[in-house]
C-alpha cells in the first residue's frame, strides 16, 4: 500500500481532494512505515517511486538517524547518496532547505550535504542558478569553499571582478544588459525584468541557455511574440511532459499538426520502453477521459496525460493494440476531458476484441454505474475465462487521501498507482506487490534485488518529475 | 397574467435519466435529452445587487403587490430560433433590466414583473421565484367574509406581508463541491438533486449547451430550510445493484447483464423521485410564448407527503422543456394546508376545525403555532390558550 501511494501521491491538489488532505495522509503513511519497517522504508528509494516521495523518504531518514540499526547504517547512507544523485538538483536543494528549516542538523546530514555538493558536475553553475539554496546549505552544513564560490556567495565586495566566467557575468548583469544572456534562464529572467527588456528580444537571445523543459513551457509565449529560435525537438521531450504539452493545446491546433505530434509521442514512448523488452501480445487500454481527468489547478490534466502516455507506451510494446476511451471516438491525440465515467462499456468492448492484457487507466471514480467494472471482471473471470488467459489491471494516476491508496475499482482486479507514464513498465512488474497480494518477505527480497541494481548499475536517466 | 387552473401530472416525456453521481450526502441524477431541436434556448443574466424587489402589479386602483428576495440571477428565454447565436456571443445580454438603487453601500434592484416580455421572441423570468410567488400568494387576499375573529389588519390587507424562510444552495453542506466534481454528460439537459435521499430540486433546461452554462447556477438556487440539517446529518445510501452473472456464457451475455444493471439503476432513481414525477399537480398558466406555455404548479399539499412547488415550460406537443422545482419543508406545507382548509370553509374557524376533527381552541392554537397568529384577534388567541391549559 505504501509503495503504491509513493507512485502516485505528490501532496498536491487533486480533482476530488485538496492538497492539505493529501499532505496529511501521505505524511502519516511515511511515519508509519518509517517507525515499523525502517529497512523496507529505506529500500523503497530504489523501487522507482516518484521524486516527491523520494525526497520525503530521505528527509525522514535523515531526521530520525538515531533510530537506525547499526548494521543497516552504511546501506542506508549509500541509498540516500545514490537517490540524491539521481534526483533533479532543484529537488535536492529544496530538500536541503527543508532540513535547515526543520533544524535537522546531525553529523550524517552534514556529510550528505557536503558529499552532494562536491559531487556536482558544475559547482559554479549551481552556485549561480540556485544561489540562495546553495548558500543556505553551506551555512547549514558548516561548509567552506576553497574557490571563488565563497566570495560569490558570502562576499560583500561587488566591485571586484571574478575570475570564474559565470560569476563575472552575474556581477556584470547588474548593470550590463549584454551579460544576462550568459546566465541560466531563470536567473536571467529576473535581470531581464529589472532592465525592462521586452519579452521577444529576451526570448530570442536567451534560447541557448534554456533547458528543454523551459523551452517546452514557453512555446506558447514564443509563438505569441513571433520568436522562432525556441523550436524544441518534440521527439526528445519526456513522454508525460509531452502529453501534458499536447493536451494544453486546443483540439483544432492538435488536429492541424496531428502527424507531427503523433510522431513525437511515438518516439517518446519508444524511449520510455526498457531496452530489450520482448513485445507483448494483444493489449487493450481502457482510458478514462471523463471530466475528472482534467485534474486540479495544481495538476492540470495530469490524469488524462498519464492515460495518453500509457496508451502510447502500450502501442509500442504490443503486437496488437487498441485503445477504448470512455467517451471519445476519434484519434487518441485529440482527446478532451469531458463527460461521465463509464468504464464498464469500453471494458466489455475490449474483452470482446480479444485482448490478452487490459490496462485500465482511471482515477477510480466510476459513476455510470458505480461498481460495474469490478462486477464485469469477476463475471468474466468466473464464467468466460476461468483459465485466466486475460489479465485486467487498473492503473491509477490519483492518490486518494482518505483511503491512503489510489482508489480501487473493485476487489476483482489489482490497482497500482502511477505518476509518470514512463514508469508503467516498472509498475507492471511491481503490480503483485503494489496490489498487496504478495507476502512481506517476497517484497523484501524483490526490493533487495532492486537495491543492488540501483547502487551498482548505471544510473538510468529518469524522465520528468516535478 | 392569465390564470387558468388545470390538473395534470408531471411526466418526463422526451427525457431519459442516467446513473447518479454521489458526493457526501448529495446525489445528482443527470437528465438527458437526445436531439434537442434548439429552437428554445435559455441563458443566464446575473444581478449583483444585495436584494431585488419585484413589482407584481395589482388591480387597477388597488394597492400594488411587491415581492422581495435576494435574486442572484434571472433567466432569459429565447424562442426566436437563433438564440444559440446570441447566447454564444453574449450580445444584448447586459440589457437594462429594472432600476438599480444604492444607499450607504446597500444596493437593490427594482424589477418589473416576475415574467417580462423583452422582445418579440424573448422573455425574462426569475427562476424559482415565479413558483415561490405563486405559493406565497396562495389565498393571499385573506378572508372574504369578515368573521369577527380575524384581526383588522387581515381584513384590510389580506395576509400581507407573507414570508417564508429558505436556504441558499451554497449553505447546503457538500452541494457546491458535488456540483464542482459532477461530470456532465454530453446530452445532459437537467439534474435531479437529492439531499440525504430526498428529492430537493429538479432542474431541466431545453438544450445541452444551456445546461453546461447553467450547471453551476444550481448553487445560487434556494432550497427548503430543513435540507441544511438533512444534508449535514443524512447520507446517501450506498446501493449495490445486483449483476446477474449466472447466465453469463459469452461476451454478449456480459453486455446484456451490464445493460440490465444500468436499467435497474435508472428505475431505482425514478422511484426515488416518485414524490414529484407522476404526481398530480395543481397548475396555473403564467405566460404563453408561441408554442410554449410557462406555468407554475404545486403538488397535493398533503402534510403527510413530500410536496414540491415549481415552474415549467411545456411545448405544445407535451414535451417538457424547462422545469425548476423547490421542495417545501414540512412547516411550509402545513401552513399552505391550513390556508387551503380555511379557504375551503369560507374562512369560518369553527367549521374548519370541525372538518379537521378538532375543537375550535385546538385549531386556533394550531394556527398560531404554524405562524398565523397575526391573522386572529388577540382575545381569541388568549381565550384559546387558556382553554387549552
Amino acid at each position: 500500500m505504501f509503495i503504491n501511494a509513493c507512485f502516485s501521491c505528490t501532496g498536491q491538489r487533486e480533482f476530488y481532494g485538496d492538497s492539505r488532505g493529501q499532505a496529511v495522509s501521505i505524511d502519516f503513511l511515511h511515519q508509519y512505515i518509517l517507525g515499523n519497517y525502517r529497512r523496507l522504508y529505506a529500500r523503497t528509494l530504489a523501487a522507482g517511486i516518484n521524486h516527491f516521495n523520494q525526497t520525503q523518504i530521505v528527509f525522514n531518514l535523515l531526521a530520525s538517524g538515531r533510530e537506525v540499526v547499526p548494521a543497516d547504517k552504511a546501506d542506508e547512507s549509500d541509498l540516500i547518496n545514490a537517490a540524491l544523485l539521481a534526483l533533479p538538483p532543484q529537488r535536492v536543494y529544496g530538500l536541503f532547505e527543508r532540513l535547515r528549516h526543520q533544524r535537522v542538523n546531525n553529523r550524517r546530514t552534514r556529510a550528505v550535504m557536503r558529499d552532494y555538493l562536491t559531487r556536482r558536475p558544475d559547482p559554479a553553475f549551481d552556485a549561480v542558478k540556485y544561489r540562495n539554496k546553495v548558500r543556505s546549505a553551506a551555512v547549514h552544513a558548516h561548509l567552506g569553499f576553497e574557490d571563488e564560490r565563497s566570495r560569490f556567495l558570502f562576499g560583500k565586495g561587488k566591485q571586484t571582478p571574478f575570475e570564474t566566467g559565470l560569476f563575472e557575468s552575474y556581477r556584470r548583469a547588474g548593470f550590463a544588459k549584454e551579460s544576462i544572456y550568459a546566465l541560466p534562464f531563470t536567473v536571467a529572467q529576473g535581470f531581464a525584468a529589472r532592465h525592462r527588456i521586452p519579452q521577444e528580444t529576451f526570448l530570442e537571445r536567451i534560447g541557448e541557455q534554456m533547458t528543454a523543459g523551459e523551452k517546452l513551457r514557453l512555446q506558447r509565449s514564443a509563438a505569441r511574440h513571433d520568436v522562432d529560435s525556441l523550436s524544441v525537438d518534440l521527439k526528445k521531450a519526456p513522454l508525460t511532459k509531452l502529453a501534458l504539452y499536447l493536451l494544453s493545446m486546443t483540439v483544432e491546433a492538435r488536429s492541424a499538426e496531428q502527424a507531427r505530434y503523433r510522431g513525437a509521442l511515438e518516439a517518446a514512448a519508444k524511449r520510455a520502453l526498457p531496452k530489450g523488452c520482448a513485445p507483448l501480445g494483444r493489449i487493450a487500454a481502457v482510458l478514462d477521459n471523463s471530466y475528472s481527468s482534467s485534474g486540479s489547478s495544481e495538476k492540470r490534466r495530469r490524469p488524462l496525460a498519464v492515460a495518453l502516455g500509457v496508451g502510447a507506451i502500450l502501442e509500442q510494446a504490443a503486437q496488437a493494440y487498441r485503445s477504448f476511451w470512455t467517451g471519445h471516438r476519434e484519434a487518441d491525440i485529440l482527446v478532451r476531458p469531458r463527460g461521465q465515467t463509464d468504464l464498464a462499456t469500453p471494458l466489455v468492448d475490449a474483452l470482446a476484441w480479444g485482448a490478452e492484457l487490459v490496462v485500465i487507466v482511471s482515477d477510480g471514480y466510476e459513476n455510470a454505474p458505480p461498481g460495474a467494472v469490478g462486477k464485469v471482471v469477476r463475471a468474466f473471470r468466473d464464467r468466460i475465462d476461468p483459465q485466466g488467459n486475460t489479465a485486467v489491471i487498473h492503473v491509477n494516476p490519483v492518490f486518494d487521501a482518505e483511503a491512503y491508496a489510489p482508489q480501487v475499482l473493485g476487489e476483482s482486479l489489482p490497482t497500482v498507482g502511477l505518476y509518470n507514464a514512463e514508469d508503467l513498465m516498472t509498475m507492471l512488474g511491481f503490480a503483485r506487490f503494489a496490489a498487496g497480494f504478495a507476502p512481506l518477505e517476497e517484497l523484501e527480497s524483490y526490493l533487495a534485488a532492486r537495491v543492488s541494481e540501483f547502487l551498482n548499475g548505471p544510473l538510468e536517466a529518469r524522465g520528468g518529475g516535478s | 397574467m392569465t390564470a387558468g387552473l388545470s390538473m395534470n401530472r408531471l411526466e418526463l416525456s422526451g427525457l431519459s435519466i442516467a446513473t447518479s453521481q454521489i458526493w457526501g450526502g448529495v446525489r445528482l441524477v443527470p437528465v438527458l435529452r437526445r436531439d434537442a431541436p434548439g429552437d428554445l434556448r435559455l441563458w443566464k443574466r446575473s444581478y449583483k445587487e444585495d436584494e431585488a424587489s419585484v413589482d407584481l402589479g395589482g388591480r387597477t386602483g388597488g394597492p400594488k403587490s411587491m415581492y422581495g428576495s435576494y435574486v442572484p440571477h434571472g433567466l432569459v428565454v429565447d424562442w426566436s430560433g437563433d438564440g444559440a447565436l446570441k447566447a454564444a456571443f453574449g450580445t444584448r445580454m447586459a440589457r437594462q433590466d429594472g432600476t438599480v438603487l444604492e444607499r450607504d453601500g446597500h444596493t437593490a434592484r427594482i424589477l418589473h414583473r416576475m415574467v417580462k416580455r423583452e422582445d418579440r421572441h424573448r422573455l425574462r423570468i426569475l427562476p424559482l421565484h415565479v413558483a415561490m410567488e405563486g405559493f406565497l400568494s396562495l389565498h393571499f387576499g385573506g378572508p372574504e367574509i369578515a368573521w369577527e375573529a380575524y384581526s383588522k389588519q387581515v381584513l384590510k390587507q389580506g395576509l400581507s406581508p407573507r414570508y417564508e424562510r429558505i436556504a441558499w444552495g451554497w449553505e447546503l453542506p457538500a452541494l457546491p463541491e458535488a456540483l464542482r466534481v459532477f461530470e456532465i454528460h454530453d446530452d445532459q439537459v437537467g439534474v435531479l438533486v437529492f439531499i440525504a435521499e430526498t428529492l430537493a430540486s429538479a432542474f431541466i433546461v431545453p438544450h445541452p449547451d444551456d445546461y453546461r452554462a447553467l450547471h453551476q447556477t444550481v448553487v445560487e438556487d434556494f432550497f427548503g430550510p430543513t435540507l441544511v440539517h438533512a444534508g449535514r446529518y443524512g447520507a446517501a445510501i450506498k446501493i449495490d445493484i445486483g449483476f446477474d452473472e449466472h447466465f453469463v456464457k459469452s461476451i454478449d451475455d456480459l453486455r446484456g447483464a451490464l445493460s440490465a444493471m444500468q436499467e435497474s439503476w435508472h428505475a431505482f432513481q425514478l422511484d426515488l423521485a416518485g414524490g414529484l414525477i407522476h404526481q398530480p399537480l395543481t397548475g396555473e398558466n403564467v405566460y404563453r410564448a408561441g408554442p410554449f406555455q410557462l406555468s407554475r404548479f404545486m403538488t397535493g399539499l398533503k402534510p403527510t407527503e413530500e410536496n414540491h412547488i415549481g415552474e415549467m415550460i411545456v411545448r405544445r406537443d407535451g414535451t417538457l422543456e424547462y422545469l425548476k422545482t423547490y421542495r417545501l419543508s414540512a412547516a411550509q406545507t402545513k401552513r399552505a394546508f391550513l390556508l387551503r382548509q380555511l379557504a375551503g370553509h369560507d374562512w369560518h374557524i369553527e367549521h374548519t376545525a370541525k372538518a379537521l376533527g378538532q375543537s375550535k381552541e385546538q385549531f386556533v392554537v394550531r394556527l398560531e403555532k404554524a405562524g398565523f397568529g397575526y391573522l386572529l384577534k388577540d382575545h381569541v388567541l388568549r381565550a384559546a390558550r387558556r382553554k387549552r391549559r
